[in-house]
């Protein structure tokens, strides 16, 4: 232990040098714009970065990606609340109740929130990382296909609750987002798949943002056109304010959400550190997870503090347990480890085991840089507030253009494709009808993201046990999550038959 | 709103239905040392699907559940004329972005939106216009090297390129 703090220590001697700390605020602040940015996520900040940090030290170079990723984590949020259309995948489950939140005029409260819980989430993950690194990379080498399956399960078990009473609505939004992500090229294989009506656009699958933009971008604006009409065309989108008092009154508001915040933090944390899992499933499922635990579960979905709080301090500690099997098995923890990961190879610095006693200097500027983007990551997020705000406060029709442009870039720039595009309008329209009929979409976003992973887990799953689904049960952290998966996803569905049994 | 909800029911089940026909053209069946065949996971999915379109279309006819049960209309007049009109801005727009580009295709939709839907004045509506389609040049074409589509404006650009790029 005091070898670790006398470590750290001296990580912070290489951190908080002049230059290193400029680089720190330089990523945090173009992060925090790029993860702002519908379409655009940490891993093209940091892709599109990587040859600027040919111009500074290996160190600062690494510590200048990690800042951006930081920063991305952080801004991901602010799209998400202020316009409805998550800025990236980590921050779609942010969507959930910062939007509402943010239609009640309390859009300062959900980016104090978001910012807080942010930094809540690094700062506990940091810790882990620094205290328990070698022992939970090791926890991670267990985790295997069963395992993966049984924790994607999982998350879709935690969410199939998301859709209020209406399962069958909520079943079918899970598969229509599990198919969705299935289209383009069996990965197996290798041979085509769903490619409907022979167009080749389909051919590179559906992008999630694609579906996400379309049901949160278009198909949210579509929704408020017609909120505008039925109540006369009054012209705001948000009449939020931001004070001094306001923002004590919300940074008291977070005291509320501790439980949120800390189970948020661990699972963000803990699903990071699996190979292939990442950011993503990490907030989604402490969403899940928050709304099963909080005393206010029947506001979620409509502006809760949890539901902001959870999947915000999840997706910024999955983001710091991303990088610890990067650091010490040279596995990357998601796309975006996968560059920095790139980059650090360019530099000499090779990943694994050795590179905690070779390269001491630079292991330790690196965690302890991550306390300081942590910290500066959150002070340039709350100063940019009002300046959000300002914009939420434009007249509803000066802004509905702006978010449908800034919508038909952001559904273009992942795959440059204006295939994607005219996607994405589809599903906008298709979003909007379902949606006045209580279909709930967040399932299907949640499915597109996780598909991906699911599908080949469960197939090399299978594939193990020649065909038999006894491998999730026999296994010791499989059988677990599996058995809360499968209770999780009975207890919705057995519901009604107990009412209807209490009844009679 | 009980008609939408049926026939949202049936469009979705003839979808799911698709779905499982598409799947179907890969292998649905285990495939010895394979695994399961390439079209197993969307077709079993699928079928899910068309169960749940199953329930619902149930649930109408018993008049279960409040979309089901409701007497209220699905969409005012107002609303489709409001909606639809933005919708189809929007079709209008990317299907410019193949002739007219983004850089033309934009302004257009900004003017329309802005003066047309937004009633705004001549000189915010001309501000605005020009504003969002130069951010986005800068920010995406220049910033981040991500090239949008121009349609036939191409050569316009050239110079611009040659100056920034």
């Amino acid at each position: 232990m005091i070898e670790t703090l006398n470590l750290l220590l001296e990580g912070f001697t290489v951190a908080l040098q002049p230059l290193n700390l400029g680089l720190i605020v330089l990523g945090c602040t173009i992060g925090l714009f790029i993860g702002a940015m519908p379409g655009l996520g940490s891993v093209n900040g940091v892709a599109i970065l990587l040859p600027l940090t040919f111009l500074v030290p290996p160190t600062g170079a690494i510590i200048f990606l990690a800042a951006i990723y930081y920063g991305a984590m952080y801004g991901g949020a602010i799209s998400s609340i202020m316009l409805g259309i998550p800025g990236a995948s980590t921050a779609v489950a942010t969507t959930f109740d910062g939007r509402p939140l943010a239609m009640q005029g309390k859009a300062d409260k959900a980016l104090t929130i978001a910012a807080v819980a942010s930094f809540v989430g690094g700062t506990i993950s940091v810790l882990l990382f620094t205290f328990f690194a070698p022992p939970l990379a090791k926890v991670a080498l267990v985790f295997g296909s069963p395992e993966e399956f049984a924790l994607m399960l999982l998350a879709f078990a935690t969410f199939v609750g998301l859709g209020g009473d209406d399962i069958p609505k909520t079943i079918f939004s899970v598969c229509i987002g599990l198919v969705l992500s299935a289209v383009g090229v069996d990965i197996i294989s290798g041979e085509p798949r769903l490619i409907f009506f022979d167009i080749s656009g389909f051919y590179h699958g559906i992008n999630f943002l694609v579906l996400a933009i379309g049901i949160y971008g278009i198909g949210e604006m579509l929704w408020t056109v017609e909120e505008q009409t039925k109540a006369g065309g009054r012209s705001m989108l948000s009449d939020a304010t931001i004070t001094l008092a306001r923002t004590l009154s919300n940074l008291k508001d977070i005291l509320h959400a501790w439980k949120a915040l800390l189970m948020g933090s661990l699972l963000g944390y803990f699903v990071g550190i699996l190979p292939a899992a990442g950011a993503t499933p990490g907030s989604l499922m402490a969403y899940g997870v928050a709304k099963q635990i909080s005393k206010d579960s029947h506001n979620f979905g409509k502006g809760a503090v949890d539901g902001v709080a959870a999947p915000e301090s999840a997706n910024n500690a999955a983001s710091t347990g991303s990088m610890l099997p990067m650091l010490t098995l040279g596995i990357p923890g998601s796309p975006t480890t996968a560059i920095l990961l790139g980059g650090m190879v360019i530099w000499g610095l090779e990943p694994g085991p050795r590179l905690f006693v070779d390269h001491q200097e630079f292991v330790w500027g690196l965690i302890a840089s991550l306390y300081a983007a942590n910290l500066f990551a959150v002070i340039i997020n709350i100063a940019f507030i009002p300046a959000f705000i300002g914009i939420l406060k434009l007249p509803f029709t000066i802004l509905a253009p702006i978010i449908f442009v800034l919508c038909l870039i952001g559904g273009y720039a992942p795959t440059q494709d204006l295939h994607d595009v005219w996607l994405m309008i589809g599903f906008g329209i298709m979003g909007y009808l379902m949606r006045k009929l209580d279909y709930p979409l967040a399932p299907a976003v949640l499915a597109i993201v996780l598909g991906p992973l699911a599908e080949p887990a469960l197939r090399q799953s299978l594939l193990i046990d020649n065909g038999s689904f006894a491998i999730f049960f026999t296994r010791p952290f499989a059988a677990p999550i599996m058995i809360t998966a499968l209770v999780l996803l009975a207890v919705p569905l057995i519901r009604p038959a107990l009412r209807l049994i209490a009844r009679n | 709103m009980r008609k939408a909800e049926l026939l949202m029911a049936i469009a979705m089940a003839c979808l799911s239905v698709y779905f499982m026909w598409k799947s179907a053209e890969l292998p649905i069946g285990w495939i010895p040392d394979e695994g399961p065949g390439g079209g197993a996971w969307p077709f079993w999915l699928s079928v899910i699907m068309l169960g749940c379109c199953g329930v619902t279309i149930y649930r109408w006819f018993r008049k279960t559940g409040p979309i089901a049960s409701s007497g209220q209309v699905y969409m005012e007049p107002k609303v489709i004329v409001d909606v639809g009109l933005v919708a189809a801005s929007l079709v209008v727009t990317v299907a410019a972005f193949y002739i007219i580009g983004v850089y033309g295709a934009l302004p257009l939709f900004m003017i329309f939106y802005l003066k047309i839907i937004g009633n705004h004045s001549w000189r915010l509506t001309a501000l605005v216009s020009v504003l969002v389609p130069v951010a986005t040049f800068m920010f995406f074409e220049v910033a981040l090297k991500i090239t949008l589509p121009k349609g036939y404006t191409e050569p316009a650009f050239y110079p611009i390129y040659r100056l920034l790029l």
